[in-house]
């Protein structure tokens, strides 16, 4: 099965999308011509041409707008923001109109849109280049929310966000992009928006992360384990919103111990929700505090390196992490 | 105030509406007028919440209805809409319905307020309350529409199909960011897009001349390679002939309209404003003097169209229909509590 | 805050290291500079001496492992303070728990709890190996995946079947030697070990305090603080409370002062009846390998008078008085360090030699360790001999949740007054004093002088 990059599987999900349907269209800034600022789209414009892969005004409000008004009028768009901090202009219409479209029509109009955006530092980019906005969106009940952390999952979920019928918000780790690989069968599969996976099974404590924070949990659950005997449960989230209740109170019943990574900042990131959940559904199973591992309380990430890499959680700072509530 | 109306041919389009056609759009003014005075009773009555008025508007709105391919183009409307949308097809007790909240409200199920219209089958979309957030979405569907011709998923001169969008909006939501950027994609793309700008002179207590720095919103549009007209909001025919001369140039593929219509709201923003606060009593009798439907009745009468007779069955026919629509609604049962949950997410296509 | 203990980088280019031994055990106290543990690395073998004093609170890395430099070993500190360790990370945020008051080593975490109610275990039984000595989750799993022992763990038992010292049942041949010299005593008397915790003597069915052997000696006490620091002054011991010590003074404070109000009442009975039957049946019952003891007379007889006063086996609820239809008769037996008390169930099923063959199996696998748990549990009512050790009549303390429990004193040659139709005469006869010591909420004085007259009569008129 051959191996390729998690932006590969990005883009091999909006080809066959394309082929696929033909309401199927992307936009956003230089998607067209350019093939997109990370190359997501490469390729797309000379097979599906102009009427089909736009390239958009520099107006982020607009890019989903419009895209909201075609999946109104029965189209797919999938709208490209070029990094999830430029997102928030779009803010009012994606959790006022399309988050709210269908229940506000009594379920007569629909938003079948799909937002996709890079998102996340490490890669230099400072403070309006590194951001991580889900958890204003897992706010929002009327929204899906999905962030893939291989290129198969990525591939898989960005096929159904683009089938769903409602608007998902798809985020995309930028500093994984090309490093990370995985196999990825050729042709059509979907994965389903909602179930978290298990990527690893162990006794002693369970850990939840997503993106690239999945697979550095997967490292740091290594080093534990050769260095410390801890065996940790890794469950990779995938999808935010809906909350994969079920998925989080079981593999914490298992151990009792948990710790949730993100590399949003801590206070009231997605962890708040899952150690929520936990207290909630889990609490005769709790057998320590639930700790949570985010990125720094901070307005966002810096640019010089030592502040950046001081602000993003990394195996090395996970796997302590992990060391101190398996010692509870 | 004089129509700035470019049209291709010598004859305006109004003058071959037939006399069943303007007798209808009179009835759509006349109805839309009674059913607005009877919120505003309502209202100070107590036994509704919120009223936001149209009365001034139904020049505008109803001929720009009747311009259109009403119920099959898309209509992306604002909450002061009422006669364009009783003129597509919404009817008195479907508004009276929603005045009181009540089970099975035709635009929302009773989860929006009153007068934030959207109704499917008949292409009206669903609005909301933050100004001009429909202008780059009806863009948007200008834009699909565009899609499928370009893509060859639909033809051009299927008129059983929508081929243009149209979106309304008062002056006041031009300052909105999201107006700007939807006018931006309509002018780039060309798109089958109308946007008309109800222009009453006011953004609830905030005048013109603190709203926007150029006399006329039509003096916009060049910047966004959008053609732009004025005219008279109260000469529903004016209205009709550069909505119908809008609208023709989106079938043709010719692009963009910006049509801003001069008119006032003799009435307050919403039941919830007191307009003795901002404007003078004179201003508003000045314009009731030049009252849409009065002007109208004088036009059809002068033409024999119309006579006493006959404006008096639909004053009773107007009555009759908006006590029986209040009746209705008010013996209607609330939403059960389980429609609190109902329809957040859109289950897959089958 | 604690301090960490990381491995050491011994040279250039060592990059790693491994346990060779810890010389301190968690929960041991370290002084700065002691010697802490040994490590090996391809250069050198050295010892690491602790870089702080303080308590061995976690080992994180166990003997024979090899690790990287810099991993974190162990954690040294004060255990009161562990609750809010400061995170590894320097910058990075990790979230803390705020909990202030109860040291971490004595919490227990919601699972632990909800585990120990579960499965009833005295989590004093289980050692930790959490943060402090904290017993985690897995501990308690760790515990319960043990095999099931011979005996049931003291932990695993309400406390009134937990062992306490002393001898019971000693045979009645003991105490009238010479008419009964061919009697073979039901249990011998086994002599108690001392044990460090607590000394043991030839004690009663109470834990009574130390006999005279086994007591520190008295000393001339120096002007002290009333043995503050343990009484190292003036020679006073301060024996530490075992977990079953522990748990026998809860149950008996809850039983007599928290639960039932005890009123006891003695008979006396004259056991010429009795003494008679076992000595012409005793060599036919030994022929089928069973032993007849007294016991088996005492539990037969109990159940006739279970049968007719039905309130004695019984136990209180709030929504009732809940009458058992089987008696289900507990039987205290000494055992090496302590008292258990299996149950025969279904005792009124059985005949003399059906329940003279269970005390024996039942007692007899009790000396030795090899009751299971079921067979210590479920008891209706209970009958104790406090008389081996000497006692005329005792008042014992009620077995919760049952309703009674049946004292059974020291059985004496006394002389006695018998009335017939030809007047008084003075015989002597071996009388035992029984006492029924019973829950006042359940049963009224009648009702328990009523199971005692039929007791009694069972028992003087066996035949």
């Amino acid at each position: 099965m051959p191996e390729i990059t998690l932006i590969d599987g990005i883009r091999e999900a909006m080809d066959e999308e394309l082929a696929r349907d033909p309401r199927v269209f992307i936009t956003g800034e230089d998607v067209g011509v350019r093939g997109g600022v990370f190359r997501a789209t490469q390729g797309l414009f000379e097979k599906y041409g102009a009427a089909r892969i736009i390239d958009s005004p520099l107006a982020e409000l607009s890019i989903v707008a419009i895209g909201i008004g075609a999946a109104l009028a029965d189209l797919r768009p999938v709208c490209e923001i070029q990094f999830a901090d430029f997102i928030h202009p779009a803010f009012n219409q994606i959790v006022n109109e399309a988050a709210k479209m269908h229940y506000r029509s009594d379920g007569q109009w629909r938003v079948p849109l799909t937002i996709r955006a890079p998102y996340g530092g490490g890669v230099g980019g400072g403070l309006y280049h590194s951001q991580s906005v889900e958890a204003f969106f897992a706010h929002v009940p009327g929204l899906k929310v999905v962030i893939p952390s291989t290129p198969y999952d990525a591939k898989g979920l960005l096929k159904s966000a683009i089938r769903d019928q409602n608007p998902v918000l798809f985020f995309e780790a930028k500093k994984g992009y090309r490093s990370i690989k995985g196999e990825v069968p050729a042709g059509d599969y979907t994965v389903p928006i909602g179930p978290a996976a298990v990527r690893r099974e162990g006794g002693d404590l369970t850990v939840y992360a997503y993106g690239i924070m999945a697979h550095y949990c997967m490292q740091a659950a290594e080093l534990v384990s050769q260095q410390n005997g801890i065996e940790c449960t890794v469950v990779d989230l995938r999808t935010l919103l809906p909350v994969d209740r079920e998925t989080i109170v079981q593999t914490f019943k298992r151990t009792g111990k948990a710790l949730i990574v993100h590399e949003d900042t801590l206070t009231m990131g997605y962890g708040a929700e899952v150690a929520a959940v936990i207290g909630e559904d889990a609490f005769e199973y709790m057998d320590a505090p639930i700790r949570r591992y985010g990125g720094a309380d901070v307005p966002a990430v810096p640019f010089s390196h030592p502040l950046q890499e001081a602000f993003m959680p990394n195996p090395e700072k996970i796997a302590d992490a992990i060391r101190e509530v398996a010692a509870y | 105030m004089t129509s700035l109306v470019a049209t291709e041919t010598t004859a305006a389009p109004s003058a071959s509406l037939s006399p069943d056609t303007l007798r209808d759009m009179y009835w759509s003014m006349l109805i839309a007028r009674r059913v607005d005075e009877r919120a505003w009773a309502l209202h100070r009555q107590g036994k509704i919440a919120f009223h936001i008025s149209g009365m001034g508007h139904e020049g505008t709105q109803v001929g720009a209805a009747f311009a259109i391919n009403r119920g099959v183009d898309y209509v992306h409307p604002y909450y002061r809409d009422l006669a364009l949308v009783l003129a597509i097809g919404v009817t008195p007790r479907d508004f009276m319905v929603s005045l009181f909240g009540k089970q099975g409200e035709y635009s929302s199920g009773g989860r929006q307020m009153p007068s934030h219209f959207g109704l499917k089958r008949l292409n009206i979309v669903s609005g909301s309350s933050p100004v001009a957030t429909q202008v780059p979405q009806a863009a948007g569907l200008a834009f699909a529409i565009k899609y499928r011709w370009e893509n060859k998923l639909s033809d051009p001169a299927d008129a059983t199909q929508p081929r243009l969008a149209l979106t309304c909006l008062g002056e006041g939501s031009t300052s909105q960011g999201e107006w700007h950027e939807g006018m931006n994609w309509a002018g780039v793309h060309k798109l089958p897009f109308i946007c008309l700008v109800q222009n009453n002179e006011y953004a609830i207590s905030v005048p013109m001349d603190q709203q926007m720095a150029v006399h006329d919103v039509a003096d916009r549009a060049p910047a966004y390679g959008v053609r732009g007209i004025m005219v008279d909001g109260n000469d529903i025919l004016a209205v009709y002939d550069a909505m119908h001369d809008a609208a023709q140039r989106a079938y043709r593929g010719d692009g963009a309209t910006l049509v801003e219509a001069k008119t006032y709201r003799v009435v307050p923003h919403s039941s919830d404003d007191d307009d003795r606060s901002y404007r003078s009593r004179e201003e508003v009798e000045s314009w009731k003097r030049k009252d849409p439907i009065h002007h109208f009745q004088e036009v059809l009468t002068e033409r024999g169209i119309l006579d006493q007779a006959q404006m008096d069955v639909y004053e009773a026919r107007a009555r009759q229909t908006i006590d029986e629509a209040q009746r209705f609604a008010e013996s209607a049962p609330y939403p059960p509590e389980s429609e609190l949950f109902g329809k957040v997410y859109a289950e897959p296509e089958s | 805050m604690p301090t960490k203990i990381v491995m050491p980088q011994l040279g250039e280019s060592v990059v790693e290291g491994t346990v060779n031994k810890w010389l301190k055990q968690v929960g041991d106290s370290v002084t700065e500079y002691e010697p802490l543990l040994e490590i090996s690395t391809d250069k050198v073998d050295t010892e690491v001496p602790a870089p702080a004093s303080g308590i061995l609170l976690q080992i994180l890395v166990p003997a024979g492992q090899t690790v990287e430099r810099g991993v974190l070993l162990a954690l040294i500190g004060d255990p009161n303070e562990v609750e809010a360790p400061q995170p590894a990370l320097q910058t990075a945020t990790v979230s803390t728990n705020g909990t202030e008051s109860v040291p971490v080593a004595n919490r227990i975490s919601p699972v632990v709890a909800r585990m120990a109610a579960e499965h009833r275990i005295d989590l004093d039984q289980i050692s930790g190996t959490g943060l402090g000595g904290r017993v985690t989750k897995k501990d308690v799993d760790t515990y319960l995946a043990q095999p099931p022992a011979a005996t049931p763990k003291t932990s695993d038992l309400p406390p009134w079947e937990q062992p306490v010292e002393g001898d019971l049942f000693k045979p009645t041949g003991e105490i009238f030697a010479k008419a009964r010299q061919s009697l073979t005593p039901t249990l011998a008397p086994t002599p108690a070990p001392a044990t460090s915790q607590m000394p043991v003597g030839k004690v009663g069915t109470r834990a009574m305090p130390p006999t005279a052997q086994n007591i520190a000696p008295i000393t001339t006490a120096a002007p002290s603080d009333n043995g503050a620091n343990g009484g190292a002054a003036n020679g006073d011991e301060v024996m530490p409370l075992s977990p079953m010590r522990r748990a026998i003074a809860e149950h008996m404070v809850r039983s007599k002062l928290d639960t039932s109000p005890h009123v006891t009442t003695v008979f006396e009975v004259d056991m010429s009846a009795i003494v008679a039957h076992q000595q012409a049946n005793m060599a036919a019952f030994d022929k089928q390998s069973i032993r007849l003891t007294l016991t088996a007379y005492f539990v037969q007889a109990a159940v006739k008078a279970l049968q007719v006063q039905p309130y004695v086996n019984s136990q209180w609820t709030d929504q009732g008085i809940l009458l058992h239809r089987a008696a289900h008769i507990g039987i205290a037996v000494a055992i090496a360090d302590g008292l258990i008390v299996p149950v025969l169930r279904n005792a009124q099923d059985l005949s003399l030699s059906g329940t003279a063959r269970q005390v024996n199996d039942l007692a007899g696998r009790a000396r030795i360790k090899q009751l299971r748990p079921d067979e210590v549990s479920g008891g209706t009512f209970t009958i104790t001999n406090h008389g081996v050790s000497g006692s005329l009549f005792a008042t014992p303390i009620i077995n919760q949740p049952q309703a009674a429990i049946l004292g059974i004193g020291a059985m004496q040659k006394r002389v006695v007054v018998l009335s017939d139709a030809h007047g008084d005469t003075m015989a002597i006869r071996p009388m035992m004093y029984a006492t029924l010591t019973f829950d006042h909420r359940i049963i009224d004085g009648a009702i328990g002088d009523g199971f005692m007259s039929v007791f009694k009569k069972a028992l003087e008129n066996w035949a």
